[in-house]
């Protein structure tokens, strides 16, 4: 230890600036392997928009699990209850989201994504209070009862919603692309990139920038701390999930606006891939699951593009290479 | 009781029980005619071992694995494949057999190895991930699995429906070699059973029960828990990959919705953990339970929907639909893993109940 005086400031943590940089080495790497800018272009683009997605649905999961140490493998339900409660404000209005104007179209899209949020945070508090609660600090049981919630979750939604894929056009204004010379960037993944930065930066601002935040963070790094000092983790812990269960829903509404459809078992797949992206990240980091999310979201798109059939696959492998580099994921926060 | 391995169920009723079961399905081309009730009786069989050998991680090393099915599908498909591409013959059997419990093994030591080193929630999340990952491999080679059909074939001259072994004149049945197709089932998942309760019940079960109680406790006492975590998993894989072997025979088919989806993933689940959880008795009493409900309770619930839609209830007839009937099963796993963690099993065995007793 070295001796500081009372004026000093605080030693600085060091920056870790390695899995900043990977993707964007991945991405430089890419351009002689695509071979033409323009595609390089689109296909970078479309991974962002769909990195910037999974971010959302994730960032929720792993604060919870840094957070708490509980791993919610239904969080993909939040995912689809989002998608359908869109739907249910998206479909009397179908009129003015055909309209071929963008503040019509937002004049509609946003109060829908707001119930979505509003409804799936609601149930992740009674999943928090529900199924949560009794079983904290025993991981088998948390993964046995959040799975039977997915279950029972999932059965529910087809038994309101019916089996059949329910669709979910884009609004007028957002379908099409921007066209700069040769290269075409779709205008929803504009709007993705845009919503899902500044998702980012709220939370980033949040956790480092107020006092709420200070103590998720000192949470995160040691609870029976936080709880000494006097402070109800429970409670705040209770509204990271919520907040999270909110993410996941906003995230389920722009995925399904993405593929535009709806459909109860929709968040599946998606479910691995953020679980992909939380394992790549680092358990309880906002940063290596951004970072996470991107670089699943780039081997996905140039993976499809190179080799369509590796696609699901090229996931996996990126895992294993991150884990052998990095055994907690790219950001370690917990001492977990 | 050297047959079961000294462990016997230690409950009259679970006795009781079991013996109905057991016998049950071992009657059943005798007592309830019609394929129904034989496809029902060889599904119970092969669950039964394929819960059992689930309970052997879940239940006695508390590690959660979503990758169980992909060791049933690699048996179901290794026989499907052989039998597929090297006409219906014991040769190909063979091969299905020596090609398919290999690879299986393997791929769980590789896992293992990889994903058993570090806290059990990582291991849930990345068996899950390696699960997806390989059924999408399954249906994108189409040339080798058929893609989203999946393989029929055609069995062995010997163990087809038509050919009958003891003609009805003799005792009043015929034995057909659907009905020694059964008896194949039926034995060879007794005989993994058994040998699930051979192991379970061994000084490595014994260290097993102890990682799953306090990992950090077992290592200071020297065991290898890598290596014990690992070895489960490949045994666990193998009983897996036998029990698809069995499944692909007697449906002569294999395909991702019937070997490889994660639908029956969560299936195992619920009869593992309503059953009970780290008894192995628990796995046929679940898959007895789970599988039954499965092709009654639908009818049973389709009666009563129809009746609260008659009466005009709203929401309710939904609820009921026959469709929905693992909306009912989803809760009672819910209310199972929270009131009776060790399943009915459990309940059996302590009736009086302590509550909430699970202590892992």
């Amino acid at each position: 230890m070295t001796d500081l005086a009372a004026t000093d400031p605080l030693p600085k943590p060091k920056r870790d600036l390695a899995p900043i940089l990977l993707p964007v080495a991945l991405a430089l790497l890419m351009i002689p392997l695509i071979g033409s800018t323009s595609s390089w272009l689109t296909l970078t683009a479309a991974s962002l928009a769909m990195g910037m997605m999974i971010f959302i649905m994730a960032s929720g999961l792993t604060l919870v699990f840094g957070l708490m140490d509980v791993l919610n493998f239904g969080h993909g339900a939040f995912i689809a209850v989002g998608a359908y409660v869109a739907t249910l404000v998206l479909a009397p209005f179908a009129a003015s989201i055909q309209a071929d104007s963008l503040w019509m179209n937002l004049a509609v899209l946003a109060p829908a994504a707001l119930l979505s949020m509003a409804v799936s945070g609601a149930l992740g508090l009674v999943v928090e209070r529900v199924l949560i609660l009794p079983v904290y600090g025993q991981h088998l049981k948390q993964i046995l009862m959040t799975t039977g919630g997915l279950i029972v979750a999932e059965q529910t939604m087809y038994a309101l919603w019916g089996p059949q894929i329910i669709p979910m056009p884009l609004p007028a204004s957002l379908r099409g692309s921007f066209i700069l010379g040769d290269v075409a960037i779709a205008k929803y993944r504009v709007l993705a990139m845009l919503i899902g930065l500044a998702v980012f930066i709220a939370i980033q601002l949040v956790l480092n920038r107020t006092k709420l935040g200070l103590l998720i963070r000192a949470g995160v790094e040691n609870r029976e701390m936080v709880e000494a000092l006097g402070y109800r983790i429970r409670r705040l812990f209770l509204g990271v999930f919520m907040t999270g269960s909110a993410l996941a829903g906003l995230g389920g509404v722009m995925w399904a606006l993405y593929r535009e459809q709806v459909h109860a078992s929709m968040s599946d797949d998606l479910t691995v891939l953020i679980f992909i992206v939380v394992i790549i990240g680092g358990l309880g980091s906002i940063g290596g699951c951004f970072i996470g999310a991107i670089l699943v979201a780039m081997v996905a798109n140039y993976g499809g593009f190179l080799v369509p059939k590796l696609a699901l696959v090229s996931n996996i492998l990126l895992m294993v290479a991150i884990l052998m580099w990095r055994p907690r994921g790219l950001y370690a926060v917990t001492s977990r | 009781m050297m047959i079961l391995s000294g462990d016997p169920p230690r409950s009259r009723v679970l006795t009781l029980v079991l013996v109905v079961i057991i016998l049950a399905l071992a009657a059943t081309p005798f007592l309830f005619p019609g394929a129904k009730a034989l496809n029902v009786a060889a599904k119970i069989c092969v669950f039964a071992a394929l819960v059992a050998s689930y309970d052997l991680l879940l239940g006695y090393t508390g590690s959660v694995s979503f990758a169980h099915t992909m060791f049933y599908g690699i048996g179901s498909y290794a026989i499907a494949i052989a039998l597929y591409g090297m006409g219906p013959n014991w040769a190909a059997v063979a091969t299905g057999i020596v090609v398919g419990l290999p690879l299986a093994a393997l791929l769980a030591l590789a896992i293992g190895l990889f994903s058993l080193r570090v806290a059990a929630i990582f291991f849930a999340m990345i068996t899950l991930a390696v699960a997806s990952a390989f059924q999408v491999l399954a249906s994108q080679l189409s040339w080798l699995t058929g893609g989203e059909d999946g393989r029929s074939f055609q069995l062995p001259e010997l163990l087809r429906p038509g050919t009958v072994l003891i003609s009805k004149s003799l005792f009043g049945f015929e034995i057909n070699g659907r009905i020694l197709t059964f008896y194949l089932v039926f034995a060879v998942s007794a005989l993994m059973i058994l040998a699930l309760l051979r192991v379970v019940n061994s000084p490595f079960g014994r260290v097993l029960q102890a990682i799953r109680e306090n990992r950090f406790r077992a290592e200071a006492l020297g065991f290898r828990t890598v290596f014990h975590l690992t070895y489960a998993n490949c045994l666990a894989a193998l009983v897996a990959a036998g029990a698809g072997i069995l499944n692909a025979l007697w449906l002569r088919y294999a395909g991702p919705d019937t070997s490889l989806s994660f639908s029956i993933m969560l299936d195992i689940l619920l009869m593992v953990v309503i059953g009970g959880m780290g008894t192995i008795y628990g796995a046929i009493i679940g898959a007895s339970i789970f599988i039954l409900a499965q092709n009654y309770l639908q009818s049973l619930m389709g009666v009563a929907s129809k009746a609260a839609s008659e009466a005009g209830l709203p929401l309710l007839p939904g609820l009921l639909h026959p469709d929905r009937w693992l909306l009912w099963l989803g809760l009672l796993f819910i209310a199972s893993v929270y009131f009776f963690p060790t399943g009915v099993v459990g309940r059996l065995r302590n009736p009086a109940g302590d509550k909430g007793g699970g202590s892992h």
